[in-house]
């Protein structure tokens, strides 16, 4: 049984597509943001720790596609890790409720530096479409500071892809 | 008469509220009520607040009637149904923090979506000040010898939603577990006050972002309900379309995702590869790969047109695919090991909380929204609504492999018969005549969705309650964990898959 899975995908070839590329946008976005003394330091392999702050999962379920065969983040050198202490990334979701915001300050404080934070949806820039209740605090910056932001409701995994490239390609030309 | 039928005849009835009756009873119809449910000749589909009165919709299941009655809480308090009925507790507790409705007599009376941090007590009813530092929670003592506890949570090892899981374990064993939520309490019913149709459905499709169709169409439905719309039969049909494409990605996500739980990758890599040709499928019919913002009030907002054909290839590759991995599945004996046996839900526990979709019918509940108390096109449509009694999490696996089956031969159908015509019908949600109420019970992927709302006579939205299935089978995971080793919590809890988001709202 599982030979003929082994068997297909030596015949067939991967089902992995070729790299989007990184984003134009992302990387200005990072040339304002990030010092270079941190890009030197990271290197061309990130680990990335991923905290949902409240999303409604739709981010979660993009972010996990970016795993499947066809867009394969390893390859990349980028990598998801299960602790934020072994973390140079946090990729983080949703309009940060306020039963949330500690959690996230104290990812933030256990993540060693030098490390950077993806701000991931609509709800991460700015709250969305939550903004303005009695429970958000509104944004990822608010909390903790934000070096990208990846749009879309949620952003499609090729979108999260060439951001998080981005990311990889701005910390590699610091090394 | 039903026992449901009875009851509701001794209340007030409300005008305007459809399409299942609501009716204004006193504190002694409302015990009778909460009896009813202990005594499980009826069924709890939902509990909900508002500023002076609580609402509770029940389920006749020996005639399928659907019914709601409202106890007006003029003090500030109602009799708890948690006190006779524990399926109630937690939707309470919620009542009280949302709405500072006091259910007098509540078994358990600590505080649930609010954790101190708002900055307000009963957000949606007074409004009291209060400081955002947060509050202590005690968690439920386990007494005895070598008992140690392991704490998880709200920020998980892996790519989950947040949510606080204390277990109390006696070596390998699981004696108790806890679970602590409304980590990701966004305040959505706050924001739908107010708000018109349209903000409305886009909140209701981001209550729960894998069920962003079934939201989508729970809350059109109740808002059409409300105000007597009828949407073009295109535009039911094409819903229904959408609804089991949604069901199939989660379904495919989740069985590759138990199977990896049980450190068997390879199931995860090939469902994996399923998932995304569903999800590319639905984003070229219908320019979103979760279809978030696809249903509104009045019919839906894309027409894949030409895309129908791309259906018809995915069945085609599914249907060449998915058998291999049923047996494989069926085959591995080292996977088997750990998800026969393993985290078992009796079917009486399922009865008693009305707990839907996969769980409740891989333990012996065969209720499904689509059936009872169904609703187009389904009743044009044929499929089947598989059963186990194991209860185990094989059965909840084969229950969605099963479904996974239905859920092709359903689109099938669908596409095979696809109306034309229209897909929107303009409407105007303002009406001269008062509030109207509407109500709808639909079939996600994880189990019945109910939506209840009320519009004002400017056609905005007064109120809007979102019961997530997950309500009634969140507490029966507490359950199914004793006895059971830590390792296979992880695989016991991705078999549930629970709503993090659509639950704390």
């Amino acid at each position: 049984m599982r030979r003929s899975f082994f068997v297909e995908a030596i015949a067939k070839g991967p089902l992995t597509e070729i790299s989007p590329g990184a984003d134009d946008a992302a990387l200005a976005e990072l040339a304002r943001n990030v010092n270079g003394a941190a890009r030197k330091r990271l290197g061309r392999s990130l680990s990335i720790r991923q905290v949902d702050a409240g999303s409604c999962n739709g981010c979660e379920l993009e972010i996990h596609a970016l795993s499947n065969a066809f867009y394969d983040l390893e390859r990349f050198g980028l990598r998801f890790v299960a602790s934020p202490r072994h973390a140079d990334v946090l990729l983080v979701t949703g309009p940060v409720t306020k039963n949330m915001q500690e959690a996230l300050e104290r990812t933030y404080r256990a993540t060693p530096d030098p490390k950077w934070v993806v701000a991931v949806g609509d709800c991460a820039a700015d709250g969305g479409m939550f903004s303005g209740s009695y429970a958000c605090v509104g944004g990822v910056s608010t909390v903790i500071p934000v070096d990208l932001h990846i749009g879309g409701c949620p952003p499609s995994p090729t979108l999260l892809l060439r951001g998080l490239l981005a990311l990889l390609e701005f910390s590699g030309a610091g090394s | 008469m039903s026992v449901l039928a009875d009851l509701m005849r001794d209340g007030r009835s409300v005008e305007n509220h459809h399409p299942w009756p609501r009716t204004v009873v006193e504190e002694g119809e409302w015990l009778r009520a909460r009896d009813l449910l202990s005594q499980s000749r009826c069924a709890l589909l939902g509990l909900w607040g508002e500023a002076h009165a609580v609402h509770m919709a029940m389920l006749d299941e020996a005639t399928n009637e659907i019914g709601v009655i409202t106890i007006e809480c003029q003090d500030g308090r109602f009799s708890s149904v948690g006190q006779v009925h524990p399926p109630a507790i937690r939707l309470e507790r919620t009542i009280y923090d949302l709405f500072g409705l006091e259910p007098t007599g509540i078994p358990d009376s600590r505080a649930w979506l609010d954790h101190g941090r708002w900055g307000v007590r009963s957000p949606l009813g007074d409004q009291i000040a209060n400081p955002t530092g947060g509050d202590a929670y005690f968690f439920l003592p386990a007494e005895g010898e070598s008992l140690h506890q392991i704490a998880v949570g709200p920020v998980h090892a892996g790519i989950i939603e947040p949510g606080h899981f204390r277990f109390n374990v006696n070596g390998e064993a699981v004696v108790r577990l806890e679970e602590r939520l409304g980590y990701a309490h966004k305040g959505i019913e706050g924001l739908m006050a107010g708000a018109n149709l349209a903000r409305g459905a886009m909140l209701a499709s981001r209550t729960s972002g894998d069920s962003a169709v079934a939201y989508g169409l729970a809350f059109a439905r109740a808002a059409e309900a409300a105000l007597g719309i009828e949407v073009p039969r295109r535009a039911v049909w094409l819903r229904a379309l959408m609804a089991e494409l949604e069901r199939l990605a989660n379904h495919f996500g989740d069985i590759g995702a138990i199977c990896n739980d049980a450190s068997f990758a390879l199931m995860l890599g090939q469902c994996g590869i399923l998932r995304e040709h569903v999800l590319r499928t639905a984003n070229v019919c219908f320019g979103h790969r979760l279809m978030r913002d696809c249903v509104a009030p009045g019919g839906v907002t894309v027409d894949p047109g030409g895309g129908i054909a791309r259906i018809r290839d995915l069945l085609v590759m599914l249907r060449g695919r998915f058998p291999q991995l049923i047996d494989l599945y069926d085959n591995t004996a080292s996977l088997q090991d750990r998800t026969v046996g393993s985290g078992v839900l009796k079917p009486e526990l399922a009865q008693q909380y009305a707990c839907g979709g996969f769980v409740g019918r891989a333990s012996g509940r065969a209720f499904d929204a689509r059936r009872t108390p169904g609703y187009p096109p389904y009743d044009s449509l044929q499929f089947e609504v598989p059963v186990l009694d194991r209860g185990d999490v094989d059965a909840r696996v084969w229950i969605r492999i099963r479904e996974v089956e239905q859920s092709i031969a359903l689109i099938e159908q669908i596409i095979g018969q696809l109306p034309a015509g229209e897909t929107q019908i303009d409407f105007d949600p303002a009406t001269a005549n008062g509030p109207k109420e509407g109500m709808a019970l639909v079939e996600g992927f994880r189990g019945d969705v109910l939506v209840w709302l009320r519009l004002n006579s400017s056609g905005r939205i007064e109120r809007c309650h979102l019961r997530d299935p997950s309500w009634f089978q969140w507490p029966l995971l507490e359950a199914v964990i004793e006895g059971n080793i830590v390792a296979d919590f992880p695989l016991c809890n991705k078999s549930f898959n629970c709503s993090y988001s659509g639950h704390d709202l």
